[in-house]
């Protein structure tokens, strides 16, 4: 009962303090955080145990990055790579080399300050990637920038923790401890370990590409849901164990078979399986992190931990505010990319446990630096309210993060470039006309930029974002969004703001079409009822009709059904679905059913049946 | 005054070189509605009441397209087949019609001589135009020869453009104004031919 009443505690704790602290605005790494410190230190409910649970929670920092990696196809990241390996890299070195000056001055042999410069360059790769995602903010200049910054410094930990035994100056006690179970090539020589890590990568990726699609595929067919998220889980642990078993971060392996397993058509039934597991691990994770904080230790010295907490990330900020700079990012964007990352990240426990262990840093300095590394961690959160409350604003930008600066004002916007807004702006482009496609699914956008379709991320439904769209210029809009209340607003605005342009909107079903009209759509299509009435004629061929009578009959019923739509406007307006509606559709079915009889039961000619009738036998005569 | 509709089919008015034109010049003359078959049927789905409408607001009717297969583009045909239903157009009760006049305004891709007893083609174009004179027969209505521009594809380099759409507006004013001959225009070929003498013999006797 012991792991039921942890799991109680740790979960009575998320569920009264996130949303509290998301209702405060704090977000809710911070209302973890609190929640830590509350059962933690402040109650003392949860004690030293905490430490494991912290470790236990890291798996969901490494199902995060599995995550990432899904969402990641290898050209996106090949896209990635100047910022990747040019911001990334420059983060890393110049943060390492300042902190490692400035420890040297502290006095620290220059073994321990270059693995102090190390693992505090690292950035919280949790805290940053959930607060990101849960603003918004991963799509803009700066969050791509941050995750660039992130995603190199995660793959930066493997040599960082091939070279902390190499620091050693304590004298080694045996093996890196227990943080980490890894070592098992430590025996080996330096160039077999290569050989071995080499071949564990290339195993992952081949069986990522040829053998799990298959095994998913056998799982999937099996139709048992929850096999298919125990299989999931399975590939994401065993992954991590085969990465922790050559002493490499688990973290990065399965960041690779995350990648790997982009392409797949497995890939978001293995999103929505895993999010759900990281979520809870990683809001773990960030409560055991405050539950660790070492108040005696900090109330002891405060000065010198909150003087080396504030000095650690003013470094960890300048260096990015010069970096961020050099490629580009400006005014707000800069100050959300440094604030973001200026604290130092989870792997850095890991790393410190593992440096102690080999003797590369003392006990002592390590247990001030631990708890240096949570307060920044702390203070992470604040960051963020610091900027959208204090900055975003001065630079009169508002919080829904940045789209793209939109180049050429085009004639026609296309609101949403799913499959449907595809077909459409394919059909305009393809006829010579000019589009700009604007969908707020990055990842959406970087697919079909790759085709060669001008598109940009952003929120159509955003004035401001219309407004730089060309929205003064185009003739048409075609909103082709998947969310009904998004299409309204769009529609809404342009219809009020636009008058001049001309607008076919794409609706859910019959009452979307009502509403997206009363908006201001020109022209409303339903977005199935072309292709179910397609298939409906294909069906009565199938059953043995005649082609063109099945034509005839889906034309007949398309003809009623759109009189149906345009006759019931003012009824539905009037009250919505209403018993007087409902029984004018009623009555409308039974016409349609009864238009749909008449051609098996007609004479000859019957005036109640149209075209292509012979006149009467009678007439012959004439 | 009577009421002209145009009944205008060209399936590719984007490559057309005269009777896009054409009507262009037939809506600019009052009294004339011109209808662009194909851009309100594109998919062939003819509003059979809307076009009978139609046909009861006017009383001359011209079938204005190139000439395909000596006949009209598919569409027009199709509308013939929809629109003309017995008891509406013919047969019992069927005289919505009656009285009305029907020709067709057409370009054909052959020279005049080619259209004639000794020409490459056996026959006038009006012989060709038979199933058209017969419908309005049926129909009670009174045909008049095809209004025609020959060789059309090089009416411009041969200058003859202008003229052709110059004598379709006065074709046009005069079925409006009721200036033309009608005894007279039933016996022609060819209504180009002596479009002038049947339009200014009637403004002669008034």
């Amino acid at each position: 009962m012991e792991l039921l009443q942890g799991a109680f505690v740790y979960l009575v704790a998320m569920v009264v303090a996130v949303p509290l602290a998301k209702r405060l605005g704090l977000g809710s790494v911070l209302g973890y955080l609190l929640a830590g410190i509350v059962i933690g230190p402040a109650l003392g409910i949860v004690g030293a145990e905490a430490e494991d649970v912290k470790h236990f929670a890291e798996f969901g920092v490494v199902m995060m990055l599995f995550l990432i990696g899904l969402e990641l196809q290898p050209a996106m990241l090949w896209r990635m790579r100047s910022r990747l390996l040019g911001l990334g890299g420059l983060q890393v070195a110049g943060t390492t080399a300042s902190i490692f000056a400035i420890a040297l001055a502290m006095g620290l042999a220059w073994q321990s300050a270059l693995a102090m410069g190390m693992i505090l360059a690292l950035s919280s790769t949790a805290i940053v990637l959930q607060t990101l995602e849960e603003k918004g903010w991963m799509k803009t200049t700066p969050g791509q920038s941050a995750f660039s910054v992130l995603l190199f410094q995660d793959i930066a930990v493997i040599p960082m923790i091939a070279l902390l035994p190499l620091l050693a100056i304590h004298g080694t006690t045996h093996g890196p401890g227990d943080t980490h179970h890894g070592g098992g090539l430590e025996h080996l020589p330096g160039w077999l370990q290569g050989l071995v890590i080499f071949a564990v990568i290339a195993a992952i990726i081949l069986a990522g590409r040829y053998l799990m699609r298959p095994v998913f595929r056998f799982i999937a067919t099996a139709r048992l849901r929850e096999i298919f998220s125990a299989a999931a889980l399975l590939l994401v642990v065993g992954i991590a164990l085969a990465m922790d078993r050559i002493g490499l971060s688990p973290a990065l392996g399965t960041f690779v078979a995350g990648v790997v397993l982009s392409g797949s058509e497995f890939r978001h039934e293995l999103e929505s399986d895993i999010a759900p597991f990281k979520g809870l691990l990683l809001g773990v994770f960030f409560i055991s992190v405050g539950a660790g904080i070492d108040f005696d230790l900090l109330f002891g010295r405060p000065g010198t931990i909150f003087g080396l907490a504030a000095g650690l990330m003013a470094v960890k900020l300048i260096v990015l505010l010069i970096l961020g700079r050099i490629f580009g990012l400006r005014r707000a964007d800069l100050w959300l990319f440094g604030l973001g990352l200026a604290q130092a990240g989870e792997f850095a426990f890991v790393l410190f446990g593992f440096a102690g262990g080999s003797g590369v840093l003392a006990g002592d300095v390590v247990r001030i630096a631990t708890l240096v590394v949570a307060i920044t961690m702390l203070l992470t959160p604040l960051g963020f309210i610091c900027y959208e409350k204090l900055i975003a604003p001065r630079f009169g930008r508002r919080d829904e993060g940045q789209a793209d600066e939109i180049d050429q004002p085009g004639t026609v916007i296309i609101a949403g470039v799913g499959r449907y807004g595809q077909v459409v702006n394919r059909m305009l482009t393809a006829n010579g006309h000019t589009t700009v496609v604007l969908d707020y699914d990055a990842d959406m956008i970087e697919l079909v930029r790759r085709f060669g379709v001008r598109s940009y991320y952003g929120d159509a439904t955003r004035p401001d974002l219309l407004h730089s769209a060309g929205a003064e210029d185009a003739t048409l809009l075609v909103a082709a969004l998947d969310d009904r209340e998004k299409q309204n607003q769009l529609v809404a605005h342009l219809a009020t703001h636009h008058p001049h342009c001309r607008i076919i909107a794409r609706a859910l079903d019959r009452h979307h079409v009502y509403e997206l009209l009363d908006a201001g759509a020109h022209h409303v299509e339903r977005e199935l009822f072309e292709s179910s009435l397609s298939a409906g004629r294909q069906a009565l061929i199938e059953l043995g009709a005649h082609p063109f009578r099945a034509e005839r009959q889906a034309r007949a019923f398309r003809t009623h059904d759109r009189q149906t739509l345009a006759a019931l406007h003012e009824n539905w307006q009037d009250g919505g679905m209403d018993t007087s509606y409902v029984a004018a559709t009623r009555g409308r079915t039974d016409e349609l059913d009864q238009i749909m009889q008449t051609d098996r039961t007609a004479e000859r000619h019957d005036s109640s049946e149209r075209g292509w009738i012979p006149p009467p036998r009678s007439d012959a005569g004439s | 005054m009577k009421r002209v509709l145009v009944l205008f089919a060209h399936p590719r008015p984007d490559r057309s070189e005269v009777n896009v034109i054409l009507t262009k010049a037939a809506e600019r003359v009052d009294g004339v509605t011109v209808v662009d078959l194909y851009a309100d049927y594109p998919t062939f789905e003819i509003d059979v009441d809307r076009e009978q409408q139609r046909l009861l607001d006017h009383d001359v009717i011209v079938f204005q397209h190139p000439v395909y297969w000596y006949s009209c583009p598919a569409l027009l045909k199709e509308w013939q087949d929809l629109v003309l239903e017995y008891g509406f157009a013919y047969g019992e009760g069927g005289t919505a019609l009656a009285g009305k006049m029907l020709l067709n305004a057409v370009s054909a891709g052959a020279r005049r001589e080619v259209y004639c007893r000794d020409g490459g083609y056996k026959y006038e174009l009006r012989a060709f135009f038979a199933p058209f004179e017969q419908t309005a027969r049926l129909c009670r209505m009174r045909y008049l020869p095809p209004f025609t521009l020959y060789a059309a594809g090089h009416a411009e380099d041969e200058d003859r453009l202008g003229d052709h759409v110059r004598s379709y507006t006065t074709l046009l004013e005069a079925l409006v104004n009721e200036r033309l001959d009608l005894d007279r225009a039933e016996m022609e070929i060819e209504l180009s031919d002596r479009l002038d003498e049947l339009v200014a013999v009637r403004v002669e006797a008034e």
